[in-house]
């Protein structure tokens, strides 16, 4: 992401200029931009005229429109970022308080106004626009009859596609329909990487599964390479790294990015960093389960008593439409900063980001123990 | 050409087991058969049930009743019989309930459900309703004929005349066909019910428990038995090397694979090849998936499921070890194997408590290797006694713990007493095979509804494609109109076979083959639930569970991610919700909505799966209510299925 121009008051009021680059920008894009703001971007619109003899017409128009957003798409397939919202400034060809989608493109610039750009959203822009580029990683978790085709961006994971067939058991003097049956689900794996992985961006793909399905695969890919003489895996085979998992569930990633092999090669993806940090505040429950709180209400309390050493908060809480809740989250992380502490927000497309999800979404990791919130009633935390 | 010579033969087989299907199925539905021809058919429902039995226990009590009371009870019990499932509740008993309600109907049902003894009337009560609306149509047209048969002799005059009946019995499918005389004798009359409302209570079901003794009451009794045990313990060999004794491999082919591992310069392995078939296997020298091969004892006929014991390969492990009914616990006896099998990571514990939590109470534990320590008797009776405690702890009872020394590769106290001087100086026990054959085999549920979970799908020969797996409850026979859940798809069977033999039935707790026609190959997978349609079991995603939580290394909470084994099923999943944490011993509730659950916790939770599963609860249904819970390949908790959320 690129920033053109930002332009704040005192308050807090004002707006940026940006320029989304790559895929990922737009899920930045749709992390910063909530209901209410307002954004000016260049679209396409249809546009009906009536000419004088009645007989109308319509054409495509390419115009620069001012929307105030009343609904945020965003699909994390194509990575698309659809705001829908109210024309606030007219033009010739739209009318006030009509309604528009804003489709935001790739390398076109929109500029977005915000009542009040609090904390979080600054710092979101500046981890967007951070020019570091880091490592494009694609993975494939696998286990016999099921593959996993995912690619892991600093802030997000996308399954590409899923292989799932049933693999017929071996059995007494049966064992070919065994091995067709892995050849041909080999051969989908095969096809899906070749289709979704580009390799000119991707700088390492993992290869993932429990026992030998991983060894199996290479071997059976590099040997059909070979045969069909496809440069492009040819060529790529250094990039190609075999590890362990457990199964060929997606969730199994997080034991692949913990894997020292491959945090040494792709140690600045947030990915595995917060991969680590869930897996300490685990640690710490198991260990020391006074200093490990989860749910808002027992991290705001320990919060109140300066206590959190680490706060961990899924960025799916500041997506929220509720103007009020979002403000609440955003003081916490405030005075968890003010306070010392270090503040971790998670990516809710990660592995760790969808548990730390369903874990409330927010999470602390404490300075010294407090017992006194485990023994105070926890219905709060049937939500 | 070939394809069209192929084509032409599925046809003909096809059109063939079609046919056959149909004619199987009209000896059990009467709608083919004329009523003149009937007496001269076999009709199993008929024929087995009421007339000898029953008649005696009526007469007994039956026989101080006026004409006018003989008639109150019989309708009475017409009545209760059609409420509830009948066949659970001898007739005696019936027939003085009734009396002793003053042939209050209402009120001998009520007494009847209260009684602990017939609890599972009420369970099979919702069924019986659903089959008298179904299948009265049938039954009507049934019982008429019966009557021909039976009273045509006897000049009927007509019931109602003269008796002062309750209201309500009008309503009874009975009371519309125009019943037996009253001058009939109450014997014959009672039969004739008897027959009828069983007639309707079961349309084509015969009584299950009474064919399985038929069918099965000759043979010997059948055992599926699951080796288990630490990697390279030597399960595949010991189990080799004990077909080859029982003389289940030939010689020759065991020379070949003596060959053939020496040229892999693993001569060692030889006997692990009987069990161990794929290339991969038999390079790499350990089973990855599970392997099966049959043998027979003095008293038993085993099928043995040879689990891999390599941690990456506990999946497959666990679909094989939800076969099984009893379990082999190989042990390494090597100085330091067993240690590392042992203590904690290794998989001697994991296997253990796996199978103990797919309900296998029967366990016998081969010390093995037991040449390499020069057949010590202190090492044996170390090891027991690591192993006694443990497995208390896991809930294995003492008495169904047999330990015993011996050695795959050299063969010693597999098949035949030992031979080893320093091993008969101490051990003058049982060898393998016997301890084999003092496995009880278990009580097979047959009587309950039809249920297979399925862990193989693959082509069979011909356009049908076949499943296997094994047959939890019930009984399945050709022809038989089956569901597939979670699909909720209907299919019809083919046809059914047993370690390739084919059969017409097949019976709970057997590992059948079957053929399935009406559905694509692409809508089945493993782990898809075949079951009756008329009593289909549960598809959810969401469902609570009594878990017990074995040694995790990082506590469950709310939002944590497993990977759920149910059967065959292996599915992610994730835990929803903590709801209480429980004593482990007594039950009780310690906390409400814990923060987390650690080491050995029992707690009630809910979990919610990526999609609808099929399930039961375990009250129900034994074998289809436990689950397991695996993260990164260690099993952190067992569970019982307790309440079921759509």
């Amino acid at each position: 992401m690129k920033l053109v121009e930002k332009n704040f008051d005192k308050e807090g009021v004002g707006y940026v200029v940006l320029i989304p680059e790559e895929s990922e920008d737009m899920w930045h894009a749709y992390n910063l931009i909530s209901k209410g703001d307002s954004v000016r971007s260049t679209t396409i619109r249809k546009v009906q005229t009536e000419s004088s003899t009645g007989s109308s017409s319509s054409n495509r128009v390419r115009t620069t429109l001012t929307i105030t957003v009343e609904n945020i798409d965003f699909d994390t397939q194509a990575c698309m970022l659809r705001l829908k919202g109210r024309n606030i400034e007219e033009n010739q060809y739209v009318k006030m308080g009509a309604y528009h989608t804003l489709d935001l493109e790739l390398n076109r610039k929109f500029s977005l106004r915000k009542a009040e750009w609090d904390s979080v959203a600054l710092e979101r822009i500046d981890l967007a626009c951070d020019p570091t580029k880091s490592a494009d990683v694609a993975a494939v978790v696998m286990q016999e009859g099921l593959a996993n085709v995912c690619l892991i961006t600093s802030s997000m994971t996308i399954v590409r596609a899923k292989i799932d067939v049933s693999i017929p058991r071996k059995r007494k003097g049966f064992v070919q329909q065994y091995e067709k049956g892995l050849t041909r689900f080999y051969d989908q794996v095969m096809q899906a990487i070749l289709r979704h992985i580009n390799f000119d961006i991707v700088k390492c793909v993992l290869i993932a599964s429990p026992g030998f399905v991983r060894d199996q695969f290479f071997d059976y890919m590099f040997q059909t390479a070979v045969k069909t003489d496809n440069k492009v895996l040819l060529d790529n085979k250094s990039k190609f790294m075999l590890v362990h998992s457990s199964s060929g569930f997606k969730h199994s990633l997080k034991e692949v990015l913990q894997d020292p092999a491959v945090m040494n090669k792709i140690s600045d993806t947030k990915a595995s960093a917060e991969v680590k940090l869930l897996e300490t505040f685990y640690m710490m429950l198991q260990l020391e389960p006074a200093r490990a709180f989860y749910g808002k209400k027992h991290v705001e309390k320990a919060n109140e008593a300066q206590a959190i050493e680490t706060l961990l908060i899924s960025d799916n809480l500041f997506r929220c439409q509720d103007v009020k809740l979002r403000k609440e989250y955003v003081k916490l992380v405030d005075s968890v900063k003010e306070n010392g502490g270090d503040v971790r927000i998670f990516s809710s497309l990660h592995i760790s980001g969808e548990q730390l999800e369903q874990l409330t979404g927010v999470a602390a990791i404490l300075r010294f123990p407090m017992p006194e919130l485990e023994e105070d009633d926890d219905s709060a935390e049937d939500d | 050409m070939s394809r069209h010579r192929d084509i032409r033969n599925m046809d003909y087989s096809d059109e063939y087991d079609g046919y056959d299907d149909i004619y199987g199925h009209s000896v059990d539905d009467d709608y083919y058969i004329s009523p003149s021809n009937r007496q001269f058919l076999y009709n199993r429902e008929n024929s087995t049930r009421s007339s000898e039995s029953d008649i005696k226990e009526e007469d007994e009590v039956e026989a101080q009743l006026s004409d006018t009371e003989k008639v109150k009870l019989e309708s009475c019990i017409d009545q209760i019989k059609v409420i509830l499932d009948s066949k659970n509740i001898p007739h005696s008993d019936l027939v003085n309930t009734v009396i002793s309600q003053n042939f209050d109907v209402q009120r001998a049902v009520n007494v009847i459900l209260e009684d602990p003894k017939y609890k599972q009337a009420k369970y099979l009560d919702k069924k019986e309703k659903v089959f008298t609306q179904t299948t009265i149509q049938p039954t009507e047209s049934e019982s008429s004929n019966v009557k021909v048969v039976a009273s045509t002799p006897k000049t009927a005059t007509n019931v109602t005349k003269g008796f002062d009946l309750p209201n309500k019995l009008t309503f009874t499918p009975r009371s519309q066909s125009p019943a037996s005389g009253r001058e009939t004798p109450v014997t014959v009359l009672s039969s004739d019910t008897t027959e009828d409302t069983k007639a309707k209570a079961k349309d084509v079901k015969f009584d299950p428990q009474q064919l399985y003794k038929k069918e099965r009451g000759e043979e010997k009794e059948h055992l599926y038995m699951i080796v288990i045990g630490h990697v390279d313990a030597g399960k595949s060999t010991l189990m080799g090397h004990l077909l080859y004794e029982l003389g289940q491999v030939n010689q020759r082919t065991m020379h070949k694979y003596e060959q053939e591992s020496r040229k892999l310069g693993k001569q060692s392995f030889m006997y692990a090849w009987v069990l161990d078939e794929t290339g991969e296997e038999r390079n790499r020298g350990i089973t990855m998936d599970v392997g099966r091969f049959q043998f027979s004892t003095k008293t038993k006929s085993v099928t043995l499921l040879d689990a891999p014991g390599h941690k990456d390969f506990i999946p497959n492990m666990i679909s094989g070890a939800g076969q099984a009914d009893v379990a082999l616990l190989v042990v390494d006896a090597t100085r330091g194997e067993f240690e590392t099998g042992f203590d904690f990571g290794g998989q001697t514990r994991e296997h253990a408590l796996l199978v103990r939590s797919l309900g296998v109470t029967q366990l016998a534990v081969p010390i093995n290797k037991l040449d390499t320590v020069s057949w010590s008797k202190e090492r044996f009776d170390e090891i027991v006694k690591k192993l006694k405690g443990f497995l208390k702890q896991a809930g294995f009872k003492e008495s169904d713990v047999t330990f015993v020394p011996c050695s795959g590769l050299s063969g010693q106290n597999l098949t035949s007493k030992p031979t080893e001087n320093e091993l008969v100086a101490w051990y003058d026990g049982p060898c393998l095979l016997e301890v084999i054959d003092n496995f009880r085999s278990p009580e097979r549920p047959v009587s309950k509804p039809f249920r297979l979970s399925i862990n193989d799908i693959f082509k069979g020969t011909g356009a049908a494609f076949c499943v296997s797996g094994r047959v939890e409850t019930g009984t399945l026979s050709v022809g038989d109109k089956v569901l597939l859940c979670p699909n909720r798809e209907s299919a019809i069977v083919k046809s059914l076979a047993i370690e390739d033999v084919s059969k017409t039935i097949v019976f709970a707790g057997d590992q059948a083959t079957v053929t399935l026609s009406g559905i694509e190959m692409q809508n089945v997978s493993v782990g898809n639930i075949l079951c009756d349609p008329q009593y289909p079991v549960s598809v959810a995603s969401k469902f609570q569970a009594r878990i017990v939580v074995f040694n995790v290394t990082v506590p469950i909470t709310k939002g944590f991610p497993v990977v759920l084994h149910h059967q065959s099923l292996v599915e992610p999943a994730v835990v929803r919700k903590l709801i209480s944490q429980l004593n482990k011993s007594t039950g009780e509730v310690l906390k409400k909505h814990p923060r987390f659950l650690g080491n050995n916790t029992s707690a009630i939770v809910e979990i919610q799966v990526s999609r609808p599963i099929a399930l039961e609860l375990y009250s129900e249904c034994k074998e289809l209510g436990r689950v397991m819970l695996r993260v990164g390949g260690v099993t952190i908790a067992a569970g019982l299925i307790t309440k079921i959320i759509l």
